[in-house]
């Protein structure tokens, strides 16, 4: 089964209903239906780490919900490991993590605390977690004086760390980081950096990295793709972009990807 | 199949026990304000109960004794009935405060594992603290328990149980669908409860139409068959007659909760409701 792609995404579509807030109390306020995402198509190997560089609004992070099973699709389908995630949600759940912008834990509660009972929700007995939740935050370097110390008192650079922890904990196969080093301090982002190139080559996992940082995306990732208004518009290895968009950096070639498409849409109109 | 059955059933126990053992760390960490929660609900159980013996100073006839009962019990049971309540309802409201919801969300955790963990946290917690607020309430009254059942009473709060979860589950899900006015709602329905249910008067005292309301109440027979078991010493079975209402309306009530938040979750994740920032 090593053939099989860890993510294949066919055609998703996925539409949000839109308030225009706009007039005055005489208006009434009319509701759009807007795709945040449309006609994405791509797949990726095991043991690949691909990078979705978007601008904010893109839809990278409706992307991410939509393989985590938080959103319903409006169109397409999407599988991991085989598994439809929109009909066996379940399934797909034991094969995913994530890691977002924001740590998004219980912040009063330790690290250890949020670990533990998390990990609980993937099956892991108390047993287990004791023995697995010290080595996975030696692994992330978190201090093991601190573990009981509640999350509102670290940095954001640690709770970063204990998020990628809390998502490595349950040995997920595919691995979901949405913007993971968004407003982190430099060098809390090469610390961060540098643990998910040690994922790559320690574990069997398979990183999807939404990011607006190309120099990250370039760092960490086998390819590049450039998703724009909510469709992917190109997704191959740094070199081949670059080629193909005349740049010298990958930023360029962003740039050019991007503002063409944007022309584009305006010499269509 | 039979392997896989109890290989399944063990990941649902593992994450039922996740639920119960996050909302204990969470009361450890919380102390303080669980303690000063809890003198606040001494005080307010204090100032009802009292209000027998202000009764007699005015001027009036009666039991005291009786009356400060019914009132004890009616401020106990609704202490127990309203912290059951709010905590399967804010199951979704504090996540979000949180902001952990979606990976509560997204991990392969049953609905039912999660909810009925909350359920079975609350129900234990609830118990506990109803028990000290009425041993500590009691010190303060010179009240006498003559032929008090106190077993059956407990009976009659267990029974309560299945029904205000299953209530408090269908709450739980209106912050899903609207985050604001969800918790609004939420308020608004324990206010209701609290009102036709009889916790204080009889509930022959309330207009025709809250009558008929608190007919599906199950705080209604809770506080009936308490206040029987307390005040006349009335056993189990004859507490009967209050008990089987409230089985009826939990059995009803668990399977309905779960199948409206399980409707909520779906149309949560189809209009992007469950967070939308990041
Ligand atoms: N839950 C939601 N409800 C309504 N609109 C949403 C929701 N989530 C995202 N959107 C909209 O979809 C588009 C893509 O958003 P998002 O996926 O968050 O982008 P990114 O993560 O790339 O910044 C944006 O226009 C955003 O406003
Ligand atoms: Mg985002």
């Amino acid at each position: 089964m090593s053939s099989q792609p860890a993510v294949e995404v066919q055609d998703l579509r996925k539409e949000f209903i839109r308030r225009d807030g706009g007039g005055g109390v005489r208006h009434r306020r009319r509701r759009k239906r807007v795709a945040a995402l449309h006609d994405v198509t791509f797949s990726l190997t095991r043991g690949e780490c691909v990078a979705i560089l978007g601008q904010n609004g893109s839809g990278k992070s409706t992307l991410v919900r939509l393989l985590s099973t938080l959103l319903q699709h409006d169109g397409g389908s999407a599988h991991v490991f085989g598994n439809d995630v929109f009909r066996r949600p379940r399934a797909v759940q034991r094969l995913v993590n994530r890691v977002s912008v924001e740590a998004s834990f219980f912040k009063r509660m330790s690290p250890a605390e949020n670990l533990s009972y998390s990990a609980r929700f993937y099956g892991m007995t108390p047993r287990q977690s004791r023995e697995a939740i010290p080595r996975i935050l030696e692994r992330v370097g978190f201090p093991p004086e601190r573990r009981g110390e509640p999350m509102e008192d670290l940095s954001r650079g640690m709770q970063q760390k204990i998020a990628l922890a809390r998502a490595l904990l349950v040995a997920p196969v595919l691995l979901l980081l949405d913007e993971p080093t968004t407003g982190l301090d430099p060098r809390s982002k090469l610390e961060v950096q540098g643990f998910i190139r040690s994922i790559r080559e320690q574990h069997d996992a398979t990183i999807l990295l939404c990011t607006h940082d190309m120099a990250e995306a370039e760092a960490l990732a086998d390819r590049i793709g450039i998703l724009h208004e909510g469709a992917l518009i190109c997704l191959d290895t740094a070199d081949t972009l670059k080629r193909a968009y005349g740049a010298e950096t990958v930023e360029a070639a962003f740039l050019a990807a991007t503002g063409r498409q944007f022309e584009d849409e305006k010499e269509d109109e | 199949m039979i392997r896989l059955d109890t290989v399944a059933l063990r990941r649902e126990l593992v994450g039922f026990a996740g639920i119960v053992e996050r909302n204990t760390y969470l009361i450890r960490r919380f102390v303080w304000w669980e303690v000063a929660w809890f003198l606040y609900t001494v005080a307010n159980t204090l100032t009802i109960v009292f209000i027998a013996k202000g009764a007699e100073a005015a001027g009036y006839k009666l039991d005291v004794n009786r009356e400060t009962i019914v009132l004890l019990i009616g401020a106990v049971v609704w202490s127990y009935l309203g912290l059951l309540f709010e905590i399967v309802t804010e199951t979704v409201a504090w996540e979000r405060w949180e902001g952990t919801i979606e990976y509560t969300f997204m991990a392969p955790l049953s609905r039912p594992a999660h909810l009925l963990g909350m359920g079975a946290f609350a129900v234990v917690y609830g118990v506990l603290r109803t028990v000290l607020l009425f041993g500590v309430v009691s010190e303060f009254l010179d009240v006498t328990f003559v032929h008090a059942d106190f077993g059956a009473a407990m009976v009659v709060l267990a029974a309560s149980s299945f029904s205000f979860v299953g209530i408090g589950m269908m709450t739980a899900v209106l912050p899903l669908i609207s985050p604001e006015k969800g918790t609004q709602l939420g308020f608004i329905a324990q206010g209701l409860l609290l009102v036709i249910s009889g916790v204080y008067y009889p509930v022959s005292v309330l207009p025709q139409w809250m009558q008929w309301l608190s007919v599906a109440s199950p705080a209604t027979y809770t506080l009936e068959g308490a206040r029987k078991a307390v005040l006349d010493g009335t056993g189990v079975a004859g507490l009967w007659g209050d008990i089987w209402p409230l089985l009826l309306i939990g059995v009803i009530a668990i399977p309905a909760g779960l199948a409206v938040f399980a409707q909520g979750e779906r149309y949560a994740k189809r209009h992007g409701r469950l967070k939308r920032s990041g």
